[in-house]
């Protein structure tokens, strides 16, 4: 078994702590697990995004030419990385934010999940990141929602653990959408 | 029969290769006598750093840590960390400690560590063959200021004692000379008294000791030991700049 | 087994240096390696130790040598221009025979360059690096792991030998997280360290110093200094193969790229290429003796770095004239860390 997911968006929108969510949630299911995050130079405001690789063997390379899934959160983490997704992947487009019209390819899964909407409708906009990872669970099995519940005592610092309810409805949500509900 | 006049315990028996006139043994001895009056040489650790200050473990029965060019101070922050209990004190010249080592005299006196500094200023690089220093005086010629120092140029010569007595590191910064008995006596004053700083872990003591290089200098060694008292002084004042026992506080 | 950690290479580095005994640490703030000096500035005051924000990178392997000079384990770490700076004391430490561990997060140059990923230091730290002739030990790990386990080692090195000890990675290795066992020092013989300075407390007197003038000294302590590296490159050098043994390429990497190779190689195999690869773990003392041998089994290289050819020279120079040895080189810069699919078609074109 082997997944392996890019994870884009700008500065802000909660790419990395998605990334360390997914991997402490994949590392509890006793897999193997990189996360390799790469941002702009700047603060806040640049481009982020981070490569999360999931095995049951080595992780091999934490660097990721062709990932099996794109979860794109920004139009400019589609149009910038759309044509690295691997044929038979999967593209997860925050359809709040992205024209999915703008993605050329009959050979990939497209998944459109509002997560905007979602997030603000849930009560706070910033969590547009576990609606994404909601819907990535969803469509990829590589981690169950538990466990990505689970990961968020792990991944939050301990001031925040009472938002964990409130991102474990998001990531729910987020699934129920990539599921079509 | 009284003996009046011993080699201190923290100096070698050894004949002095330093030339004729040279004051480095003078401040040696001096260094010498506060270590054996505190008690310390069986746990000093003394820093030396580059110039003709590097032989200090030629003369001192002391351990001794050599430093780069001018990093003495840094070094020195090294091992008084490590070792708390030892008496760590460095040995440096102008051109190591005010032009190559400014940095890291002034952040180790800014930290307050904890240690001793013995500054002699000569005016000149001794070791490399007398060029302008730092410290060099306006005017005064030197191997690489062969028409004298220009202060338009080479800016004015800096005034160490004075420059550290600004920092909130800082316990003790005094400048001494050891040109005639009077000031002799008063740097061994002075000295012990900045020891006495570190014995009581009350922070960075400093003293800056005036003296001669009469190969550099081109003269002979009395003539030389007139100008400490004719030019130099007069620029570099003497004085305790700094003595604040609660600096640390 | 210990309770699997999650965390950045840079950290395990740092927690490495805490397991294997350091409690001074001295350095100064430099993208992408500041990881380390944050999680030591939290984490020494604990342990009693002593953490320093030098004012320069010169100060810190300074405060590095002043420590190391009283027997006590310390580190400093920095990236490439930081690194720059450190190699006036690396020299002066190497002439002392101080042991003392540095970390180089390496970013890419000349000059500012960037804070990507990079392997363009090669040269600088296994040829010695600063003034004077003298070889250090440097470790190049490829994983969160490795960053742990090697920093220990590296410690080890560096009291079994008396010799400053780098740890070069890259922002790849410093900065992503994977799974850490924080397994235990290891258990290494270690002479006593009976040149320290510790004040006389009624012995003889010790010096620490690397000025040497008298008639024939200097030379001698040359010559010393070399032995000890003749002795390490007998008994320290380490390396990783995979796929080696029928493999008709021999892909050479180390570090972050290498992990990425591994991945390519493992896909080349997939095609039915008979591809292996060959990690230098340990680039000074250069594994000479294991790479000749896979080498000249595999009869052809293929060595792969990210700058424009470094340790290429050392390969070549270990398997001598029998064996082609190519090169494929990505110079640092955002977005040039090759992907495991791009090594794949360099793998391909290579083999024969």
């Amino acid at each position: 078994m082997r997944h392996d997911v890019l994870i884009a968006g700008f500065g802000g929108q909660g790419v990395l702590l998605a990334g360390n969510v997914l991997s402490y949630a994949a590392l509890d299911d006793g897999k193997n697990v990189s996360y390799f995050p790469a941002y702009g130079v700047e603060k806040r405001g640049g481009t982020a995004n981070c490569t999360v690789v999931i095995a049951d063997g080595a992780v091999g390379s934490p660097v990721v030419g062709s990932p099996s899934v794109l979860v794109a959160l920004n139009q400019g983490s589609l149009d910038r990385l759309g044509s690295k997704i691997r044929s038979g992947g999967i593209c997860i487009i925050n359809s709040s934010l992205v024209d999915a019209t703008t993605l050329k390819r009959s050979d990939v899964k497209l998944v459109s999940v509002a997560m905007n909407e979602i997030a603000t409708e849930l009560g706070d906009p910033r969590m547009v990141n576990m609606v994404a990872l909601g819907a990535y669970a969803e469509l990829t099995g590589a981690v169950s929602l538990e466990a990505l519940a689970e990961a968020l005592k792990a991944a939050l610092p301990e001031r925040n653990h009472r938002f964990i309810p409130a991102n474990a409805k998001a990531m729910e949500s987020g699934a129920r959408s990539a599921r079509g509900e | 029969m009284q003996q009046v006049f011993t080699r201190p315990e923290s100096l070698k028996d050894v004949q002095t290769h330093f030339c004729p006139g040279c004051q480095h043994g003078t401040v040696h001895r001096l260094v010498a006598e506060a270590l054996d009056q505190f008690g310390v040489q069986q746990k000093t650790i003394g820093v030396a750093s580059v110039g003709c200050s590097v032989f200090l473990y030629g003369y001192f029965d002391i351990d001794v840590v050599e430093a780069p060019h001018g990093r003495a101070p840094a070094v020195a922050t090294g091992v008084k960390r490590a070792r708390p209990d030892s008496f760590v004190f460095t040995y440096q010249g102008d051109g190591d400690l005010a032009a190559i080592g400014t940095a890291e005299i002034i952040h180790a006196a800014n930290r307050g560590e904890d240690i001793t500094v013995i500054f002699v200023n000569n005016t000149t690089y001794g070791m490399t063959g007398g060029q302008m220093a730092p410290t060099t005086l306006v005017g005064q010629k030197t191997s690489t200021s062969p028409y004298g120092r220009n202060k338009a140029k080479d800016g004015a010569p800096i005034k160490m004692a004075e420059v550290l007595a600004q920092l909130g590191g800082v316990a003790y910064s005094a400048r001494v000379a050891v040109n005639s008995p009077k000031n002799v006596l008063q740097a061994k004053k002075v000295i012990k008294r900045a020891f006495q700083f570190q014995a009581e872990g009350k922070g960075f003591s400093f003293v800056e000791v005036l003296s001669s290089c009469p190969t550099n200098w081109g003269m002979a060694p009395l003539a030389a030991n007139e100008r400490i008292g004719e030019e130099m002084i007069p620029y570099f004042p003497l004085g305790v700049f700094k003595d604040d026992p609660i600096a640390q506080d | 087994m210990s309770k699997r950690l999650f965390v950045k290479g840079n950290e395990a580095a740092a927690m490495g240096a805490i397991e294997a005994g350091c409690r001074y640490y001295f350095g100064y703030p430099i993208t992408p390696q500041s990881d380390i000096p944050e999680y030591l500035s939290r984490e020494l005051p604990k342990l009693d130790g002593e953490f320093i924000q030098a004012e320069s990178e010169v100060a810190a392997i300074n405060m590095l040598l002043g420590a190391s000079a009283c027997g006590v384990r310390a580190m400093t770490s920095s990236s490439s221009p930081g690194i720059s700076l450190k190699q006036e004391g690396i020299s002066y430490m190497a002439g002392a025979e101080l042991p003392g561990v540095i970390i180089n997060i390496s970013r890419s140059g000349p000059g500012l360059g960037g804070i990507d990923a990079s392997q363009s230091d090669y040269f600088q730290s296994v040829k010695g690096g600063g003034h004077g002739g003298y070889r250090i030990a440097v470790l190049a790990p490829n994983s969160v792991q490795e960053m742990y386990d090697l920093t220990m080692h590296a410690f080890d090195l560096a009291d079994q030998y008396r010799t400053p000890v780098m740890v070069l990675g890259d922002s790849v290795i410093g900065q992503m997280k994977e799974a850490l066992v924080p397994n235990p020092r290891p258990v290494r013989e270690l002479p006593a360290k009976e040149w320290a300075v510790r004040g006389k407390s009624g012995g003889e007197q010790r010096i620490v110093k690397s000025l040497f003038l008298g008639d024939g000294e200097l030379e001698a302590h040359n010559w010393r200094l070399h032995a000890k590296y003749r002795q390490m490159m007998e008994k320290e050098c380490l390396s990783e193969e995979f796929e080696t043994a029928d493999a008709t390429l021999l892909v050479t990497a180390y570090g972050s790229v290498a992990r990425i190779a591994h991945t390519a190689v493992a896909m080349a195999r997939e095609e039915g290429l008979k591809v292996g690869l060959f990690r230098p773990i340990t680039l000074c003392p250069f594994p000479e003796e294991a790479l000749k041998a896979a080498g000249q089994r595999a009869g052809r290289i293929l060595d792969i770095e990210l700058n424009t050819g470094q340790m290429v020279e050392d390969v070549r120079l270990a398997v001598g004239s029998g064996v082609e040895v190519s090169f494929y080189g990505r110079p640092p810069g955002a977005g040039s860390l090759p992907s495991p699919e791009e090594l794949l078609d360099q793998i391909r074109k290579h083999y024969a």
